[in-house]
């Protein structure tokens, strides 16, 4: 499937989007809109954020201008693919009350095909860590299975990546139909990574050229020993220094492409005759979220923040038999004030107190 | 179907501007719905017609800031069986709450021709203050898709869909991105409650606070970080004293800027 890389300028790409589109597929690829690049359907070539790149630290976000053109010189969409694939909110069943009892009405059909443009190596990865979370979901599979993954390697990290500690980048070496690599001047080595993105390829008379990778240094590591058992330092005193900053606002837990946790509502017409079920992104944040009979389990900042990362970097690997981190460093930036898991890790990797 | 006997509603006005009634005249298509399914028995914004208590559900707006109110507002306990106070002015002491850091009496002399007649408390307070509350709907004004919530639930005896989170939750739910972290615009979100919509970020504004502290509001690392934004300590204070500056979390915040 890897054999025969093609070249494709900036009408070459319009023809892949078109091509996507023509087969009935909505195409998500990165816009710009607020001051950011996000995912969003994409028309055409005009509609990418050609020439925008963007500056990543803790709690800071700000697009500059490439003086290249760049279709791709962003590092990461502020949100990524889970919008798409496990949406912030979803309608499990509905139920309506008639004559003899009430009748329920599952969920929605089947979604219609899709296809995400620019998916970096780190969100390769988290779609891949969704889809065996939600392994016994068949909304989840369906979404994943009806979208085509067009990757881009990136070209440059941010400040804040770390993808090459977490081992899911930056290079793409699997998970997609199609893998991009974009060069200078707006252009692009197209490779196959699949029977349908194969078949798409072919499809654009694109003349062959050889097969390239990029590798871009990052801008952070990952203390990744320390990291893995990071649930023996429960006592550590940095949970009580992180608590202090920490606001509790469950933005990491809102960008982290893993993060999966959900709350249900059961919800009614004001008659009471109908009702459905909707799930709702939550975040181990809350209070709420840790409620069980008798009360909240995680009342104090530390013991919500030691929770969220705790699971992500070290008992994901008891639960998922992986870390359900992939280095991307949307925590770090989307964090309002810029409170960064790779220093966390570091603080407790310097002293490895508090077992 | 049969039809379940409809409650009895009532509509209170204390200290405010009316705005959070509105909300539910403002309802529109929805009202005539809660109209199809409550009794309505006292909302002066809505009619003249005044049936006597006892009432089943009590909607509260305003502050208390007269010793009238006090003791209008044990009587509407008193007649009522559920009682919901609404908007920032009933759930915090509202905007007229920045009294409480003044001397009244001076205010009165600037305003007032004959400040004798003025017969005012020190302070403005939540209804809380004074009775006890069933549920408190934050807001200022509240939002008209949760004042419906409460009162579906209340009908249909079920704990309303309201989450005491951050407005940040809401905002990435809403897929609207983040004015602190993208353009550097001071924002209370992170120590708010959720619950307008993303009415302020979702236009690039930073989020002024309405809806009131959220659940664990970490006032001083975002005020913190606001400093840090460029913003003075009076800016930080200003910022805290709003429609919620009666809160404790943001009154406390307040306190130690300026």
């Amino acid at each position: 499937m890897t054999e025969g890389a093609v070249q494709l300028d900036e009408a070459g790409l319009d023809g892949l989007i078109q091509a996507l589109r023509r087969k009935g597929r909505r195409v998500i690829g990165p816009k710009w809109a607020d001051d950011a690049i996000v995912n969003d359907e994409i028309s055409g070539v005009a509609d990418l954020p050609a020439g925008w790149g963007d500056e990543l630290e803790g709690g800071r976000y700000r697009l500059v201008r490439r003086d290249d053109g760049a279709l791709f010189g962003y590092t990461l969409t502020a949100q990524g693919w889970k919008r798409v694939l496990h949406p912030p909110a979803v309608t499990l069943f509905s139920a309506a009350k008639t004559a003899d009892g009430y009748a329920l009405t599952p969920a929605a059909a089947e979604p219609a095909p899709m296809a995400f443009l620019g998916v970096r190596a780190c969100e390769i990865a988290a779609i891949a860590a969704q889809v065996q979370v939600f392994e016994t979901d068949p909304g989840h599979q369906a979404r994943r299975n009806a979208a085509l993954i067009i990757a881009v390697e990136c070209g440059r990290a941010g400040a804040t990546c770390f993808c090459a500690s977490m081992g899911t980048g930056p290079a793409v070496t699997g998970g997609y139909d199609i893998k991009l690599v974009e060069l200078e001047g707006r252009r692009f080595i197209a490779q196959a990574g699949s029977a349908a993105g194969a078949e798409i390829l072919a499809e654009l008379n694109a003349p062959a050229a050889a097969a390239v990778s990029q590798n871009p240094a990052m801008g952070r590591l990952m203390a990744a020993e320390t990291a893995r058992s990071l649930s023996e330092f429960a006592e550590h005193p940095r949970w009580d220094e992180v608590a202090k900053r920490c606001l509790a606002c469950g933005n990491c837990t809102m960008v982290c492409p893993t993060c999966f946790c959900t709350t249900v509502e059961d919800q009614t017409s004001l008659t009471g005759d109908t009702a459905s079920r909707v799930r709702r992104w939550d975040s181990c944040f809350s209070v709420e979220f840790s409620y069980i009979h008798g009360g909240a389990v995680r009342t104090q900042g530390r013991s919500r923040y030691r929770q969220w990362i705790t699971h992500k970097l070290s008992s994901w690997h008891t639960q998922f038999g992986r870390s359900g981190c992939t280095g991307c460093g949307r925590c770090i930036v989307w964090c309002p004030v810029g409170i960064d898991i790779t220093e966390e890790v570091r603080a407790i990797d310097a002293t490895r107190e508090g077992r | 179907m049969a039809h379940r006997k409809k409650p009895k509603l009532a509509v209170w006005k204390f200290s405010s501007c009316d705005g959070c009634q509105l909300s539910l005249l403002d309802c529109e298509d929805d009202l005539l719905a809660v109209a199809d399914e409550v009794h309505i028995s006292y909302f002066l914004e809505a009619t003249r017609k005044i049936e006597k208590g006892p009432y089943d559900v009590s909607l509260v707006e305003g502050s208390v800031t007269t010793p009238h109110d006090i003791k209008r507002i044990k009587d509407v306990r008193k007649n009522s069986k559920i009682l919901v106070s609404i908007g920032a002015c009933a759930t915090a002491g509202g905007i007229q709450a920045l009294k409480n850091f003044a001397k009244v009496k001076d205010y009165i002399a600037c305003v007032y021709a004959h400040p004798e007649y003025i017969d005012t408390l020190t302070t403005s307070t939540p209804i809380s203050d004074h009775v006890t509350v069933d549920f408190e709907l934050r807001g200022c004004p509240i939002d008209r898709g949760q004042l419906l919530e409460v009162l579906n639930a209340t009908l249909n005896g079920r704990k309303p869909n309201i989450p005491n989170h951050s407005q940040c939750v809401e905002c990435k739910r809403n897929g609207v991105v983040c004015r602190m972290v993208a353009a550097g615009t001071p924002c209370l979100g992170p120590v708010t409650q959720a619950g307008c919509g993303s009415l302020c970020p979702g236009r690039d504004r930073g989020c002024f606070g309405c809806f009131g502290p959220m659940e664990t509001p970490n006032t001083a690392s975002l005020a913190k970080h606001i400093g840090e934004l460029g913003k003075d300590g009076r800016d930080v204070q200003r910022l805290f004293r709003n429609f919620n500056s009666g809160a404790e979390a943001f009154r406390k915040e307040s306190e130690s800027h300026g």
